[in-house]
Order: structure tokens, then sequence, then C-alpha cells
């Protein structure tokens, strides 16, 4: 088959298809023009402000995270700058040999390396991560040799966090660690996300948790333009970082010092306060940590070691355990006593050495008893007997009732997170706490326990000293409090955390003076007179042993019980008696008798604070100076 | 005075095989690259200038040679490049993926950049040979001598190039009178379906939506196409950075100089077929109505020049080279403003680049020679 034309034929054809293509064309380019307007003119407003966006970047500027220090200004944790090596992947061709010809002029470990990975991993090609931190002076100078060799790595001057003081008042002071998802999630809740742009750590545990909005400051920014590789361009604005404020503390770190010393190894907590406005003096937990160890993220085997010890060094005893109170209890039960008319302090019971009750005996310490006790006798003697029946007579309800307004059983309030709230014990708890309907019904042989501060009972070292520094301060009982001001890191401005008095019990000033008067004849004739020999100052005690093992019966001899079955040793005081400016609780685990271990404690601690004076092998003056020296 | 010294003699020498309005229009177009180029890429203004006089010469020259000439070098240029096509897929250097290039001891050659002007010109030659005994059968050789080529380049794999080859045989078919029975389904069919698609782009692409005759990932990849923004970070970046670039310029533009995706190096390749953003950002709806008018000025003034060519070959080729500008200016801005998929096809005239420009003015210059040839030959 041909396709045969006439020339004209074929021409006017051809101009027709001519035609055709020219309208296609027109259309072609009407439609472009069609995208033009919608783009340029429908949608301007959008456009516009994407390309704006594109434009500038803010850069955050970290601020410099505020100062804890001591009440007499020990610094307990500063900022020091270092050099840290960073490196931006996206500019760095191979990665892993970079790495390796750096490891050739710097220590570069596996775990810088994992480190670096994990940081890729949550990060953008173009930020600069970090794969050293502390170069020392000697890795500094040899990489700045060599830096032509090595585009896309920077040496940057950085500030880490350092706690001078090492593990001492590690507790209380706890530390900062990069910020995990968990932490991410608050601060976003919280509304913060904006002010830590840029931060890469955040107070994990203790004041550096509690006050973490104090010392964490306002994050500065740089507003920059950037190319879309976020490369700045031109900085166009600078609003300076905010500082975090320094926290200063109401702690005496030379108290604290001479406790975790006078402890040594063994396992235990004080907790030691200005009863006229709840300010803790000291807060010590043993065994403690190095909290230097969790700035940059804490090694798997440091971790490990400190997370499987027997001692659990991580634990904060004076606010997370609860123990039995023991004797400790009893002159908080002679006010209750006394407050609620059950006895009046001359009342004597004849002591045979035993209560029965629903047909089981309930011993006292001594064999054959204290003969007539009063209610001072009762505490400088510790009689058991005399707290069985006086738990009888008033009944749980009634205990439970006056002990709750003295903080027993609650969380106190302490600016330190991670508090725990220890056991009141009374029905409706036991209602709580059980499930069983057999399990929930008070027994009123458990009364009798709760008498002499054992069954139930639960305290932390915290609750003992913030309710005998209630009863000691006239029933004013304060929120206690470790930081003392808050200070404007550049204009000096103080902001005081004022003492907060929670609540004011009405006692009578005559049942108080009794309390006082009986305990101050604990440490001059009764159980705490050892330990307390010789001392210049009058000072009220109470010594109490925590039953950690049930003998059934069996007479409790200390030797022949293991280590950790041993019972807890309690000692809280106050002094001076007449106006007590410090008021402590004790408490050594499987110490024995309290007497024997945690009262030598106390003594040392209220020796310095009452009298300056320093034990042997701690440095009279500064502490701090001598531990940086080293 | 001796006349050879004459410089009005010079002159109209220099000017004579030269057309007016295409030359008018060729130097708007290349004004308009200098001044965005100093935006730009000003480092590049003096690469710009070499380049344009090179184009210039090429142009002049295939201004002066007769259109007979022409068709008679058509067979030997497809054959140089057809041979060359395969040497580069089989020695080629590999750049960006692509293998393209062929060393050739001095300097790279692009073969594919030959078969632009080789291809409708073979096939014009072609539909010469077989004036007034065509056959349907010649269009199935005219196809085959199309697609070698065409398949050898987008196996490069270079998609913009083969479109641009392809297109301009294409073209050749078209004009040939190629019956408007197969012509016409397809474009009907690929109109209405893109058209729909466009259309249609942001409902259609929910999850959940199934696409009668298409898996899932077919669905995908056209719906990435439609919005880049669905994958921003990949293949949408280009895109997402000159569609804003477009839109933030709005109706008048920025200004000269103060275009901020392009000065920040937001915009991907601004110097060579990203341009037209840089054009529209900077001066905006005004700026880009500027060029399209231009651009339909040499369109219609090729077409004109196809109308009133003498042969069949000068014909075919004035109006298929002719609708490879508007090719390219179709898909270039198309593709910058986000309506055709990325394809490396340059703007005519205003991107940067050597290679582009001398083949483009090699075909204004073709152009120009049936223009100045109508009159001697069919008399």
């Amino acid at each position: 088959m041909t396709v045969m034309r006439t020339p004209e034929q074929e021409l006017a054809r051809f101009r027709a298809r001519l035609a055709v293509a020219g309208v296609v064309a027109l259309l072609c380019f009407g439609l472009l023009v069609a995208r033009f307007f919608y783009l340029q003119v429908v949608r301007y407003d959008y456009y516009s402000t994407r390309a704006e966006d594109n434009r500038i970047s803010l850069v955050p500027i970290v601020p410099n995270r505020g100062l804890i220090t001591d009440r007499n200004g020990t610094v307990l944790a500063r900022n020091y700058s270092a050099y840290t090596l960073e490196i931006t992947p996206s500019k760095v061709a191979d990665l892993d040999a970079t790495i390796e010809e750096l490891a050739t002029l710097v220590d570069i470990q596996p775990k810088d390396r994992r480190r670096l990975k994990k940081l890729m991993d949550e990060s953008k090609s173009f930020e600069s991560l970090p794969i050293r931190n502390r170069l020392s002076d000697e890795e500094v100078a040899r990489f700045i040799a060599q830096r032509y060799r090595f585009p896309g790595v920077e040496l940057k001057a950085r500030l880490f966090r350092d706690y001078p003081m090492g593990s001492f008042a590690s507790h209380v002071i706890g530390y900062i660690g990069r910020i995990n998802d968990k932490d991410l999630e608050r601060i976003e809740e919280s509304d913060d996300a904006a002010n830590y742009r840029g931060t890469d750590h955040i107070g994990k545990s203790g004041l550096e948790k509690s006050y973490e909005r104090d010392l964490h400051g306002i994050t500065g920014f740089e507003e920059v333009e950037v190319d879309s590789g976020g490369r700045a361009v031109r900085l166009l604005r600078r609003t300076p970082a905010i500082p975090g404020n320094n926290v200063v503390l109401t702690l005496d770190l030379k108290l604290q010092e001479i406790v975790e010393k006078a402890f040594g190894n063994r396992r235990g907590a004080l907790v030691a306060i200005e009863p006229s406005s709840g300010g803790v003096l000291a807060l010590v937990s043993t065994p403690t940590f190095d909290p230097n160890l969790f700035v940059d993220g804490i090694a798997p085997q440091d971790w490990d070691q400190l997370n499987t010890d027997l001692d659990k060094p991580l634990l904060n005893r004076a606010i997370y355990s609860a123990y039995p109170p023991g004797s400790t209890f009893k002159p908080f039960m002679a006010l209750g006593a006394l407050t609620t008319g059950k006895r009046t302090p001359g009342q004597t019971l004849a002591d045979p050495g035993y209560f029965n009750y629903g047909g089981h005996r309930f011993m006292d310490d001594k064999v054959g008893g204290h003969g007539g006790v009063d209610m001072y006798k009762s505490i400088v003697v510790s009689c058991n007997t005399y707290y069985y029946v006086l738990a009888n007579d008033m009944g749980i309800d009634a205990i439970a009732n006056f002990m709750r307004p003295l903080g027993f059983g609650q969380r106190s309030g302490i600016d330190l997170p991670g508090e725990a709230e220890g056991v009141l014990p009374s029905p409706e708890w036991k209602k709580r706490r059980f499930k069983r309907p057999e399990q929930q019904k008070w027994f009123g042989g458990e009364t009798i326990s709760v008498g002499i501060g054992q069954g139930y009972n639960a305290y932390t070292p915290l609750q003992l000293a913030q309710a005998l520094g209630a009863v000691v301060n006239n029933g004013v009982l304060y929120r206690p409090h470790i930081a003392r001001h808050v200070v404007d890191a550049k204009t000096g401005e103080k902001r005081t955390i004022e003492p907060e008095p929670l609540r004011t019990i009405p006692f009578k000033q005559s049942h108080i003076d009794l309390i006082k008067r009986a305990m101050v004849g604990v440490n001059k004739a009764g159980t705490g007179s050892r330990a307390f020999a010789g001392a210049p100052y009058e000072v009220g005690g109470k010594t109490g042993t925590a039953q950690v093992y049930s003998l059934k019966g069996a007479k409790y001899v200390e030797g022949r019980v293991a280590e950790r079955l041993r019972d807890h040793s309690w000692f809280i005081a106050f002094a001076p008696a007449d106006k007590p400016v410090i008021a402590l609780a004790v408490l050594v685990e499987n110490g024995g008798f309290g007497a024997q271990s945690a009262a030598p404690i106390a003594r040392q601690a209220l020796d310095y604070y009452l009298l300056g004076k320093v034990p042997a092998g701690i440095a009279a003056e500064d502490p701090a100076a001598e531990e940086s020296a080293e | 005075m001796n006349p050879r010294l004459d410089p009005r003699r010079w002159l109209h020498y220099l000017l004579a095989p030269l057309d007016g309005p295409l030359t008018l229009l060729i130097l708007i177009l290349i004004g308009y690259a200098t001044v965005l180029m100093v935006s730009a890429s000003p480092e590049r203004l003096g690469t710009l200038a070499l380049n344009t006089a090179v184009a210039f010469s090429v142009m002049w020259v295939a201004a002066k040679t007769p259109p007979s000439r022409m068709m008679s070098a058509a067979l030997p240029l497809y054959a140089i490049g057809v041979l060359l096509l395969i040497a580069v897929a089989l020695f080629g250097d590999v750049s960006k993926g692509a293998r393209r290039w062929l060393n050739i001891g001095v300097t790279r050659i692009q073969p594919s950049e030959l078969l632009k002007i080789a291809m409708p010109l073979t096939l014009a030659w072609y539909f010469q040979s077989r004036e007034g005994m065509l056959r349907v059968r010649d269009f199935f050789i005219a196809a085959a001598l199309l697609l070698l080529p065409v398949g050898l380049i987008a196996k490069q794999p270079d998609l913009g190039t083969a479109i641009l080859v392809a297109a301009s045989g294409f073209y050749v078919l078209f004009f040939a009178g190629l019956t408007w029975r197969l012509i016409l389904p397809v474009a009907v069919v690929g109109i209405v379906g893109i058209g729909a698609i466009v259309a249609m782009g942001d409902t259609i692409c929910q999850p959940g939506v199934e696409w009668p005759g298409l898996r899932e990932y077919q669905k995908h990849r056209v719906c990435t196409l439609l919005d880049p923004t669905s994958d921003p970070l990949g293949k949408g970046f280009h895109i997402i950075q000159s569609t804003i670039a477009i839109g933030s310029g709005g109706v008048l533009g920025k200004g000269w100089g103060k275009g901020t995706q392009t000065h920040l190096d937001f915009l991907p390749e601004r110097h060579t077929d990203f341009i037209f953003a840089v054009l529209t950002e900077e001066f905006g709806l005004a700026g880009a109505l500027f060029l399209v008018v231009v651009y339909i000025l040499l369109i219609f003034r090729g077409l004109f020049i196809a109308a009133g060519a003498p042969t069949l070959f000068s014909r075919l080729l004035a109006g298929a080279l002719t609708l490879i500008f508007f090719t390219y200016a179709f898909v270039n801005m198309g593709m910058v403003s986000g309506i055709l998929p990325v394809v490396g096809v340059p703007l005519p005239f205003v991107s940067y680049g050597g290679t582009a420009l001398v083949t483009l003015c090699l075909g204004v210059g073709m152009l120009m020679s049936i223009q100045r040839h109508r009159r001697r030959v069919g008399t």
C-alpha cells in the first residue's frame, strides 16, 4: 500500500500539522504558566514562608551549668573547660579510616567508637559529634600539628561537669548524664524542648536533678543564615545564653565528711537538720560512689559493679530506705501518751520483765524487768514493757493519729528526688497494703510491737530526724531542705529558699521538756552514757535497735548471727539540750545495739558541729583543697 | 580604500547567513543567561562567553551550509553517532553512576549529544529519499532507525537525552505524515491519564486507595513524583527546593542577586538544569512570562521557516528542530516547577553548559540555512 499524494496535498497536510504542533506548544506553555501562577501567586505566602524558614537557622548556645556549693562555699559541682575532638560524619569521606588515623595521634578506645556510632544513629550527618572527650594537652598538641590531614575533624573547647569532692556527698549532689528518651519525654512535657536544644546532659539524680531548672540556665541562640548543608553562612543575631544559677546548700561539707569517714566501710545513713529551719546539715548514705563516673556515660563495667555490689552504693539510704525505728520510737510514744492523756509523767509501772497479751509473752531486754518505771525512766533505760502496755492502752489508731503529723510514714518533701514514704502502721494501712481479707485484719498483738518501734514500723532516717527536729522545736515541723540559696550567676542576686514550716503541732511545753530531759538522761546515765561520756555540751539522745531477723524466741547473741542478719543500730540526738541547733538520726545497718555503733558516730558529728572538733585523720581545714590537690 | 578592508562588507559577510529574528531571540536568551549567571555563578561568566563564542561560530557555519550538504552528511553522522554509542557502552567512562562519556585521548565526548541533531537529520533524509513512494513500511524502518540509538542512550542511563532524541525522531515521523489513527489514541490516553493523576493526586494517593491494575509500589512511585514532600530527603529534595524558589519569587521576584534559595545553596545545580528556579526566584512570574514569550516567538519563527521550506527534507528538519527547542524548554520548566519528573534536560540557551549550547546553536544555524536557501530550490 502506498500513500500517494500530490505535492500540494503533501504541503497542505504538512502545514496543518505545523499548526497542530504550534497549538500543542502553546497549550503546553499555557500549562506551565498556569503552574507558575499557582506557585507564585496563589501559594506565594506559603512558599515565601518556606523560603524564610530555609534561610534562618537557630544555633543554640548552651548555657554554663550552675555550681553547687556547701554552706561555706566549698564547691561540690563545677564545670571545667576541656578539649574534645569532634567529627562531622558528612564531611568525612571514610569515617573508619579517619578514626583509625586519629587513633595514631590520640587514644581512642573501643568504647569511644561505640559511643560515636550510637550518636551517629541519633543525629543528622552534618552535626558534629564527639569522638574523644577531655584530651590531654599532649594529645591536643599532636592533633593540632596534624590537623590539616583531617578535614571534618575539629578540636572544640567544651565545658564538662566535675565533682571535685569525688564520692563525698555523692547521694546529695547526684550526677548529670546524657539525655535519654525518658528525659526527652519529660522535657517535652514540661515545654522545655527549646531550652534543651543543644544540651546533651541533664540532672539524673540528687540535687543535680531536683534543681535542674535552676542549674541549667537559659539557652541562647545564634540566628545564622545557613545553606541546605546546614553550614552557617552569616551570623544575623546573637542572643547570649544565661548561665544557670548556682545552688548554695545548707549542707556543711566538713560535717558530711566527718560522718562519712566515721562510718568507715559500714553501711548506713545519717541525717542532721537544723530544727528551727529544716535546713539539712548533713545527709550521709554509705557506701558512696563517684558521681564523675556518670558524666559522660558510665562504662558498662563500672555500672555492673555499682549495681551488683551487695552494699548497694547507689542506694540513698537516708531518704529511700525505711527501717523499723526500734527504741528511738519510744520518746515519740511517750510524748503521744502525754498528749493524748493516756499517761502522766509520774504514773509508774511495775515491770516484771514481760507483758502477756493474747497468749504471747512480749519480753523486756532486761531479764526480771526494770522494777518501778515512770516515763522518765522508761526512756532512760529503754524499758520495753512500759511501751508494750502503753501501746495497748493507746490503741493503734491513737498511735497512728499522733505520729502522722510528725511526718512518720509520709514523704517529707525534701528537695531531693526519690524519697520513700515508709510505713506508719494502722488498720487502714494494712487494708491498703494486703489483698487477702485474712491478711487485712489488724491484730491487737501487732499494736504491742509497734509500741517499741518494731513490727510494721518502717521509717527513713530523714523522717526520724525531721520528727525529732519538730519535737525539740516545740512542735513546729519544717520541710527539710538542702538548698539554702539559689544565686544568679551573673548578678549575684540571691533567692533564699525560705524555711517552710509545714505545721505546728500543739504540744504542751511541759511535755516536751520532760521528753527532752529524759533524752538528756539517756546520754548521762542511760544507754548513751558511754558514747557521750565527757561531752562538754548537754545532749539529748536515744538508742535504738531494729530487728532484721526474727529469732523466734531464741536469745539474740550478736556473734552467732551472720553479719547481714544482725540488728540495725539506731541513734537519734539533739543538742544543745536547752536550745537545739542540730537534730540528727543515725542508722548503721547490721550495727547491732544502737549504743555500740550508731551513738559514737553521732558523738563525732556533734563534737564537730558544736565544738569544731575534728577527729584525727581528717584535715582540720577545707577538705576541698586537700582533695583537689591529689 | 581597499574594498577587502571595508568594514561594512565584512559586516555584511558575517551577518548575511544569519536570520534576523532568530538571532535576536537567541541573543535575548543568552543575555538573560548572562544576567542570571552573574547572580548564580559569576565565576563561570568567562566560560559562558567562550561557550557562546564557540556556539555562535558553529551556528554561523551551519547557517552558511546549504541543506543539500547537510542531507549528504546525515547518514554518516548517524552511523558515527551509533558506533560511538556502542563504544561508550563498551569502553565509556563512568561518571555519577552513568556511562556517558567516551575518552578519545584529547578530550571526552558525549556521543548522545551528536544524536540530538543527527537523528532528525537522518530521518528527514530518509523520508526525502522515499519522497513520492512512501509506504507504511517506511515508518517502521524510520522507527527502527530511531529506536536503536534511543535504546543505547536510555541504557547508559541518560533518560533525559533519550527522551530528547526520541522526541526529535518522533517529530520527523509526525511531520512526515504518521497516521493520526496511531497518534491520537496514544495522545488522548496519555493526556487524559496524566491529567487525571495530576489533578486528583491528593485524593488518589491517600493510603488505602487502590489503583486498578497497578500494584502498591507502582502507585507509590507515581505518588512520590506528584508529591515530592512524601520523600523529602530523597529525590524530592531538589523539587521541593526549586518549587520553594519559584513560589517565593512571587509576581516580581526577590530582585537580581537577592534570591535566598539561590544564594544559600538550597538550589541544586543552580547554574545548569535548575537555572529556571533562579530566574523565577529573582525575577518572579514576570521574568518567567518574559522567557516563555521569547520561547514562543522562537518556536513560531521556526514553524514559520518550516512552513516556507522548499523541500521535504528541509521542511521535516525545520519542523523537528523547532519542536526540539520546544521540548527542551517545556521539559525543563516542567521539571523545575514540579509537574514533570526530574530528567537531565537543560533550559535551552539559558542553562550553563557548552555542549548543549553548541548543539542548540547548531540546530538554530540549520534553521537559518533552511530559511536562507528557501528560494534557491523549488522554483
